[in-house]
């Protein structure tokens, strides 16, 4: 079981790293999906008492949403967009990458010194989590389309969840699910607001909005 | 250090020059050509050899020792490889470190002969060959470190001694990572084009426009061992253990070699190549490949 779990964790990490080198917006939306659909399998194998209802229902959710609404509704709004990749986000691809690199260090540090209530599913458990949530933070700050301000998003609940994990026993289903659905509302409602910017300027760069002030010259 | 180790050297030298040939095979397969002969290579090196070779009067000493240099680097690393499970003749700890360092001097070498004709192209390739090892030396480092934490030996025959030392995913994650190392380093598809005959995108080709006759036999002989030493690394990844039959080691490593020669062809006959800035971004992945794998041999 651990064996599967680490393999999960590593493909997550990978596809973490290839978002912050991406740069077309399909393929984006593509990792994140699998991630997304890979993350799904996560309760099942991480519970101990192996196939409960609550961890098929959460994983199966998860990945429904993550893997099919959320890619359909994103693409839907690249389509109305036509924007097809990101052109200068405001750190570099390379830069971008070797800052992965660093935090992956990071969190792979912080995860051996994190105090746990129980031993994990796997050690990497943590830093991978860690990892995922730095990750969505990072495209979230450092990218200028909005459509991969969403996408950080989705891949910091994705961290999120992963972190959620190590606790799977404990935190009540409900919880899950209400996070799920606060991501979906999020996103449900962000795909919306990309459309409505893009056909108010033409444009889904974020950072131009600034220009939006009132008082200018 | 047994009669394997010892005859490891000589077959290197004596088969390297049949990977190149393998390479384009698999090409001319793919493109539904008949390509040249295996053994091309083998009647290149026989024709040059014969030959004389034609100085520029602006070039110096250092222009007619880059081959030499880069040749002799490239023999001398040969004895400090392992080949699959087979040892090297001369181990000792931290040569992973002098690998490294010979397989850099050796471009240096190259680099500088390159510079010495005073062609702007063949500065120009010469420049790009430092920008792009400035990416691939740390990723190499790494991949070795990872190794070496991982089955708790700093030499590279005690490294590739066993298997499967390292747990797979990390296995997996260098093997990918020296993959594309080993694209890079030896000017392969999607890096540089080994056919390509326009000086501006050139850029191993470019750097030996200037050597002849016995000087060109032995650059091409040193791309053929680097294909090989580099290959030699990538191999020891790889499956089975050890057989306990020297010889049978020998020939599987041997094996493995063929069969990355004939996957890199295969790479070569459906990639296109990269857009010249986007190599840095390659190779950066090919380091953050092997960086994970040490990150994971931590735990």
């Amino acid at each position: 079981m651990s064996g599967v779990i680490e393999i999960i964790l590593i493909f997550l990490i990978l596809a973490n790293l290839i978002l912050l080198g991406a740069s077309r917006l399909r393929n984006a939306i593509r990792i994140v999906a699998w991630q997304g659909l890979v993350l799904g399998l996560m309760p099942l194998l991480a519970h101990r008492d192996g196939l409960v209802w609550a961890a098929i229902l959460l994983g199966a959710g998860s990945a429904g949403i993550k893997g099919f609404v959320f890619p359909a509704l994103l693409n839907r709004a690249l389509r109305e967009t036509q924007a097809s990749r990101e052109i200068e986000p405001f750190v570099g691809y390379v830069l971008s990458l070797l800052a992965g690199v660093g935090v992956l260090a990071l969190s792979v540090w912080f995860g051996s010194r994190l105090p746990l209530p129980w031993p994990p599913a796997s050690n990497l458990l943590v830093p991978a989590g860690m990892f995922t949530v730095w990750t969505g933070l990072f495209l979230i700050v450092t990218r200028r389309k909005a459509i991969t301000q969403v996408l950080g998003y989705v891949v910091l609940e994705n961290g999120i969840f992963t972190l959620g994990m190590v606790l799977v026993e404990a935190m009540p289903l409900l919880v899950e699910l209400g996070v799920l659905l606060d991501i979906f509302v999020a996103v449900f409602v962000m795909g919306i607001i990309v459309f409505n910017i893009n056909r108010e300027f033409d444009h889904i760069d974020s950072d131009q909005l600034a220009a939006l002030k009132e008082g200018g010259p | 250090m047994n009669a394997a180790s010892s005859l490891h050297p000589v077959l290197a030298l004596l088969l390297a020059p049949l990977l190149p040939g393998v390479i384009n095979r698999i090409k001319a397969l793919f493109g539904g050509r008949r390509g040249p002969p295996l053994l091309q290579l083998y009647f290149d090196l026989w024709k040059l050899f014969r030959k004389g070779a034609v100085y520029s009067r602006t070039t110096t000493w250092v222009f007619r020792a880059g081959p030499l240099v880069n040749f002799a680097c490239l023999v001398a690393a040969l004895a400090l490889l392992p080949l699959g499970r087979v040892a090297a003749p001369v181990s000792f700890a931290g040569d992973l470190v002098l690998l490294a360092y010979l397989l850099g001097l050796g471009r240096f070498a190259t680099v500088a002969a390159a510079l010495d004709t005073g062609s702007s192209f063949e500065g120009m390739g010469a420049s790009r060959e430092v920008q792009f090892a400035v990416f691939a030396e740390p990723a190499l480092l790494a991949g070795l470190a990872a190794l070496a934490h991982a089955t708790q030996s700093l030499s590279l025959s005690g490294m590739y001694a066993a298997w499967p030392a390292a747990t797979l995913p990390v296995l997996a994650l260098l093997g990918a990572g020296l993959f594309i190392l080993f694209l890079a380093e030896n000017c392969r598809m999607p890096v540089d084009d080994p056919n390509t005959h326009l000086e501006l995108t050139m850029i191993h080709e470019v750097m030996v426009l200037d050597h002849g006759g016995v000087d060109f036999g032995f650059v091409l002989w040193g791309s053929a061992l680097k294909l090989w030493v580099l290959g030699a690394l990538l191999a020891g990844l790889l499956p089975p253990p050890a057989t306990g039959h020297p010889l049978a080691d020998l020939a599987v490593g041997a094996g493995w070699l063929l069969a990355l020669a004939a996957a890199t062809g295969a790479v070569e006959s459906v990639m296109a190549r990269v857009r010249l800035l986007r190599v840095p971004q390659l190779l950066v992945g090919a380091g953050v490949l092997c960086a994970l794998g040490l990150l994971l041999t931590f735990r």
